[in-house]
């Protein structure tokens, strides 16, 4: 695997994440449980749709097409995002998970980058960082809120995370390209990472009394990355393409 | 009737038919927020926040006052923690015309002068 196959195939799947999790989130704009957290919340979605673009970019300065063509012309299976980004938002408590654990894995995944031997990447990497940073104190916040709320919210928050977290390992599903990328030293490693991102979210969610499913039944719901995906990403890209694909020269 | 909207986000929430009860809003305290533009400055009013508690009030702050343009530092007080005059009162404010010279017009001028040399 050659260097610069190796590190589209990793931007592919970073920029995918960001900008399927980001369109997801967006869907609660205007709908939001609160005024604050409507804006709140629809600003990070923003943000992630603005670090894929970044990710796209770097992508175009290495040959791949232009940001708008690759976010609205591509099909289904040429999507290398984890499934976990695909689900619809659910109730809140449901998005507010997703949120939780995707970034923090975010934000430890672009702490690792800027390190990066990939200089564009670690030039965004310190850039996005405080932005992301913002985002996980906003979910560690609600979690300790809904943790330590009432039985209801505690309930709900722990449902959400038994009947989910084999899809948020999906995050750290790994290509043939792993080695590569980390012998190029691209990035240290989905594995690494996961390792990180546990030591991470463990300190929060204990804070809050609620435990992540026993190891013995940890099962990635993986394939996302090899262009695999649920029945939800479908009807995601045909509301998010609807505009380009009437008329690719809109301007808005 | 039901509720039919262009917005693909509105019609996937499947709003009930027919007219829906609203129960009395709970609504949560308010946060007077300040927000500062550079180390040193007076931080300034800048508006409200509902929170549940005061890191949420931060949170909310920064998304609401500090997401555009720039800003070093955030203050958020409970609204019921600050203490206010009367409008009832509002005559102990008047003031005397024959002393105008008392007025601290100077600071006005002060400030064109400094946001002229800030500009330079």
């Amino acid at each position: 695997m050659s260097y610069d196959s190796a590190l589209k195939n990793f931007l592919y799947r970073m920029a995918d994440d960001h900008l399927i999790l980001g369109h997801r989130n967006s869907e609660w704009t205007g709908l939001g449980p609160m005024l604050e957290e409507d804006l709140a919340f629809s600003n990070m979605a923003q943000d992630k749709l603005g670090q894929s673009l970044a990710l796209y970019e770097i992508l175009q300065s290495l040959g791949e097409q232009h940001p708008d063509t690759v976010a609205f012309t591509r099909k289904v299976a040429e999507y290398h995002c984890c499934q976990y980004v695909e689900y619809p938002i659910g109730e809140y408590d449901y998005s507010l998970i997703r949120h939780f654990l995707f970034d923090h894995a975010a934000y430890l995944r672009f702490e690792m980058l800027t390190q990066s031997s990939c200089e564009p990447l670690a030039k965004l990497a310190a850039k996005v960082k405080g932005e992301i940073k913002y985002h996980v104190m906003h979910a560690n916040i609600w979690i300790d809120k809904l943790g330590n709320g009432n039985e209801e919210s505690h309930r709900r928050l722990q449902t959400v995370i038994d009947n989910n977290f084999n899809l948020a390992l999906g995050i750290f599903e790994t290509g043939e390209d792993e080695s590569a990328i980390i012998n190029e030293k691209i990035f240290d490693g989905e594995q690494v990472l996961m390792e990180k991102w546990l030591s991470s979210i463990e300190p929060v969610l204990a804070k809050a009394n609620l435990k992540l499913p026993p190891r013995i039944e940890w099962n990635p719901a993986v394939g996302g990355r090899k262009g695999n995906h649920t029945v939800h990403l479908q009807p995601l890209l045909t509301e998010m393409q609807e505009v380009f694909s009437i008329d690719p020269n809109a301007e808005w | 009737m039901k509720i039919l909207s262009l917005d693909p986000r509105i019609a996937r929430t499947e709003l009930p038919d027919g007219s829906v009860e609203l129960s009395p809003l709970t609504e949560f305290q308010t946060y007077e927020v300040f927000h500062q533009k550079k180390r040193g400055d007076q931080h300034e009013h800048v508006g409200i926040v509902h929170a549940p508690n005061d890191e949420m009030a931060l949170l909310f702050a920064k998304d609401q006052y500090a997401r555009r343009g720039v800003c070093v530092n955030l203050w958020v007080v409970k609204t019921e923690n600050v203490i206010a005059t009367s409008y009832d009162d509002t005559d102990i404010f008047l003031i005397a015309p024959e002393k105008i010279y008392r007025e601290a017009g100077g600071y006005k001028v002060m400030d064109k002068i400094n946001k002229y040399k800030g500009k330079k």
